[in-house]
């Protein structure tokens, strides 16, 4: 039918949609950058939105200091390459009290360095829309979360009382100090995300792909010693092993998986051959089930 | 779990293959403990996209809020919140994912419970099509039709109805038929549309995504064979351009690019097009997307346009085509579903926002409201949290909007509170002017619809239906050619063969028209284009009446042509050429016209005296000094045959 759209293709089109739509109705919109794959895809459909015109608010990333020294490296190149407007922010009192996940353990190092962060970057820079690469197939609290979600003053999400959203019409009113968590990628699947990466050929880190890299166990976990701030425990050791990450965060809490898959056909062949969910390598999930609600509730994207 | 085997043999392949695949969006809808979210599970469970480590979460989450007992309770997979996994139910339309070998299915949940029609409404406004569960112990109640009604009120034109727990009637076919009637009763009301009746048992997996052994007295398709299977491609608007300017990019400036989504319609580089509300026109100068310019774009693309001329348009305003516009009015009425628990004031400010306008306005008058249960029409001063009412708008400015039968994008709005910025109702617009409350002073165009006495009721049947009854799918058939090419003789042949076998078609011609509809036009060029226009909109009538049109008349000009083209829309508009080269026209000359062209006495006569354009590439072209009357049908025929027009 030649009329007809495929599905990756309409994705796209609902998803230049939406970007558009908060770029023409809030005063200062941000694009949350965290150098993910899902950002990079958030990233090329800005691109696509307005060209030829360039992206038409910055972007932002929330830097915890404990990110892959890759990811950071990326970062950078991206911003040289596409030539965009890169914000980057550090909780200055977590970087003070050198805030890290070894000391003050997962929870508290999450909430300080990433959710106090953000919220710290939002209001400094009087931010009425961020837009974030949430997908509603991620968890199933995020199942239930609209493309603008709505944000008091608190920056916190209630879920009982969210604002109905029909067809692509999408309510950006705000009042001042409030604010619209924006995701563009809502109905997008992790395989959406991967064929997207591999037909449109984007960029995106190379940890994400399997090579012979240097890890220890730890509690189960695989985890690169990305620097030395990460010390060895008695009776762990290097060792050199095959592995890629499924997705990328803090490099303390974000386990590796032995994969011999060192480009995307591999890495989507092992994704629909696999038994596990994507998160699952995500230390920060381990607390008990529903706790991606109760840190939505507080702020976290 | 079974996998396709291309994942491991040729990913490359595979890839490909779901990367062109297209999409189904459902929504679920059924009472409080019709069995949804088992169905979902059972889906998702079935369809393979449970990770494991996501059934050990629900295996732990079984043992403290399972309702099953310790058997698999597929509902834990898509009760997502905390809080309604304490109370067991669904509270909050969840949106779940997955694709089979056909197809991608996003799946809307929407929660059961009466006062939560907002949630409904809300899921059911990007759905193609509308699973409605009904429990075979309790049959139709009122929540199905509730759901069934705001299915249709959202415009959803394919309705599943899943009759569950058969395994609990002993999968009794008298149980089924006997829900199945009182649902057909029920549903006449709601104006017919494509219903299918599939019995299943969602905890049992029968007739889910395999057929059941327990019912072979049922020999219809599965729920997941028919979810894949169903046609979705001919609900798609491509016939009335419809271009809501979302942004205005300048980048420098020479360029200005005009963003925005296709809501319906066909948008070509080189089409003259007029920007509303300022009425200026310009052409399409580029379509760009960021892999470069194309030549044209189609719903639901994002594109950016250029247009050759510097004219007034902006975010909110629409590029259309100048020989189909959209109604632009302050006033209008549309059905309102009422989502708050503040009343709906009449007279009270709010926001209107509709595709890319945001407008302040008033509700003027609450016509009626929908007793959704019996679907009679009751009197009321107020609506409610969770009513359906008619009511009257009247906004601080006119915008630019549609039927919602016709344009889900230009139909449908949302009303915003102005105070609190809560969204509190959202509408589909359902007529074009409030009748009688406006002078009739205003002057209009003739290609405008402003008359404030036309009331069009929004058609509840859909072109499907009509389609089902008439087992043809309505087209018109264009003969252009020059005077005495043979375009009468084939018309009629045509008409009496497709009469003849069970079609219902007829022939618009000079005869019928020019007598009647257009006895005030003549014969200059604006009066012939004219004419040519009005004849296009009578046969985009008898075509949305699901009748065949065939029209004959010289159509001399591309331009006229591809006017009519635009009215009747690129799929239902087949242009036929009847090439009869001007010699034998005028050999034949059957009506002495030619002899009178020859001698002046009848000025710009075509070929003669005027131009005639031919088709540079119609669909079908008639050598009519090769094939006679009846090859000529024939072919004609075949054409509509090979196309699935017709039987």
């Amino acid at each position: 039918m030649r009329y007809n759209l495929s599905y990756l293709k309409q994705l796209e089109a609902e998803s230049i949609h939406i970007i558009r739509e908060v770029a023409a109705e809030f005063e200062r919109p941000v694009m949350l950058y965290s150098i993910g794959k899902d950002s990079s895809v958030m990233l090329r459909l800005a691109e696509k939105a307005f060209a030829p015109a360039g992206i038409p608010f910055p972007l932002l990333h929330v830097d915890t200091t404990f990110k892959f020294k890759e990811m950071l490296a990326f970062r950078d190149k991206m911003a040289a390459d596409l030539n965009f407007d890169l914000l980057v922010w550090t909780n200055p009192e977590g970087l003070a009290n050198k805030v890290n996940p070894f000391d003050f353990g997962s929870a508290k190092y999450t909430q300080i360095m990433k959710t106090e962060a953000l919220k710290q970057a939002l209001e400094h820079h009087g931010f009425d829309a961020a837009f974030g690469g949430a997908r509603r197939d991620e968890e199933r609290s995020r199942a239930k979360e609209r493309v603008y979600s709505f944000r008091d003053r608190f920056h916190q999400w209630d879920p009982k009382n969210q604002r109905p959203e029909l067809w692509n019409v999408y309510n950006a009113k705000v009042n001042k100090g409030e604010s619209i968590r924006v995701f563009p990628l809502s109905n997008w699947t992790e395989l959406d995300i991967w064929l997207y990466i591999k037909f449109e050929s984007i960029p995106i880190v190379p940890l994400y792909l399997a090579k012979e890299r240097e890890v220890i166990e730890r509690d189960g976990v695989l985890l690169m010693q990305d620097d030395e701030r990460m010390e060895l425990r008695e009776g762990e050791t290097l060792t050199k092993k095959k592995i890629r990450f499924r997705t990328l965060g803090c490099y303390p809490l974000t386990g590796a998986v032995e994969s011999s898959a060192d480009d995307i056909n591999g890495i989507v062949q092992e994704m629909l051959l696999a038994t596990k969910s994507e998160r699952e390598g995500r230390v920060i999930d381990y607390d008990e089930s529903g706790s991606m609600e109760k840190k939505k509730r507080e702020g976290y994207f | 779990m079974k996998k396709d085997p291309l994942i491991d043999q040729d990913i490359e392949a595979y890839l490909k293959k779901h990367q062109a695949k297209d999409l189904l969006r459902l929504i679920t809808a059924g009472s409080v403990d019709d069995g949804k979210s088992t169905l979902i599970g059972r889906l998702l469970y079935d369809a393979k996209v449970i990770y494991d480590d996501q059934l050990e979460a629900l295996k732990a989450d079984s043992e403290i809020h399972g309702t099953t007992g310790t058997n698999f309770d597929p509902a834990l997979l898509t009760d997502g919140l905390i809080a309604e996994r304490e109370q067991g139910i669904t509270i909050d339309v969840a949106y779940r994912y997955f694709s089979t070998s056909k197809r991608n299915f996003i799946i809307a949940d929407c929660p059961g419970h009466q006062q939560y029609t907002r949630n409904m409404a809300t899921g059911a406004s990007n759905c193609n099509l509308a699973v409605i569960l009904i429990d075979a112990r309790n049959g139709v109640i009122e929540q199905t039709k509730r759901h069934s009604f705001i299915s249709r009120l959202l415009g959803i034109r394919h309705l599943v109805v899943c009759i569950n727990k058969m395994d609990l009637v002993d999968y009794s076919e008298d149980v089924f038929e006997q829900i199945r009637t009182d649902y057909e009763d029920f549903a006449a009301r709601l104006e017919a549309t494509e219903i299918n009746f599939i019995p299943i048992s969602a905890l049992e997996g029968d007739n889910v995504v395999d057929r059941s052994e327990h019912m072979p007295w049922y020999t219809g398709a599965p729920l997941l064979r028919h979810l894949e299977n169903v046609s979705i491609v001919s609900d798609q608007n491509l016939i009335d351009l419809r271009y809501p300017v979302q942004y205005v990019a300048r980048p420098h400036p020479d360029f200005r690019g005009f963003a925005g989504t296709v809501a319906s319609g066909i948008i070509r580089k080189g089409d003259e097009v007029l920007a509303m509300p300022s009425r200026q026109t310009s052409r399409v100068k580029s379509i760009n997307t960021f892999e470069g310019e194309i030549d044209e774009a189609f719903p639901p693309m994002a594109v950016m346009v250029t247009l050759d001329d510097e004219i007034d348009l902006s975010r909110g305003d629409m590029i259309v085509h100048p020989n189909n516009l959209p109604r632009l009015d302050p006033d209008f009425d549309a059905m309102v579903v009422w989502m708050n628990d503040n009343p709906l004031e009449v007279g009270k400010v709010y926001t209107f926002k509709s595709a890319t306008t945001t407008v302040p306005g008033r509700v003027e008058s609450i016509r009626y409201a929908i007793n959704v249960n019996t679907l009679h029409r009751e009197q009321q001063s107020e609506l409610t949290v969770n009513d359906i009412g008619r009511v009257s708008v009247k906004l601080q400015k006119p915008i630019c909007h549609d039927p919602y039968s016709k344009n889900h994008t230009t139909g449908s709005l949302i009303i915003i509170d102005r105070v609190n910025n809560l969204t509190l109702g959202a509408g589909m617009i359902i007529e074009r002017g409030t009748p009688a409350t406006k002078p009739a002073t205003e002057v209009s165009k003739a290609t405008e619809p402003t008359s404030k006495n036309i009331r069009e009721e929004a058609s509840l049947v859909g072109a499907a239906a009509r389609e089902t009854l008439l087992k043809q799918k309505p087209v018109t058939i264009w003969l252009t050619g020059l005077s005495g090419s043979g375009k009468s003789t084939i018309s009629q042949a045509l008409e009496e063969r497709l009469v003849q076998s069970g079609q219902a078609a007829y022939v618009l011609d000079g005869d019928n028209v020019r007598h009647g509809l257009n006895r005030d036009l003549g014969f200059s060029a604006a009066e012939r284009t004219e004419n040519i226009r009005r004849i296009a909109e009578v046969a985009r009538l008898m075509n949305e009446a699901g009748l065949i049109a065939i029209s004959s008349f010289i159509s001399p000009f591309t331009k006229d042509r591809v006017g009519a083209k635009e009215i009747i829309g690129d799929d239902r508009f087949i242009e036929v050429f009847v090439d009869t080269p001007l010699e034998v026209c005028e050999q034949r000359d059957p009506k002495g016209l030619y002899k009178k062209a020859r001698s002046g006495e009848i000025k710009g006569f075509t070929g003669i005296s005027a131009p005639y354009e031919a088709p540079e590439s119609p669909d079908l072209c008639l050598d009519t000094t090769r094939l006679n009357v009846e090859a000529c049908v024939h072919a004609i025929i075949a054409m509509m045959q090979d196309r699935g027009l017709i039987a």
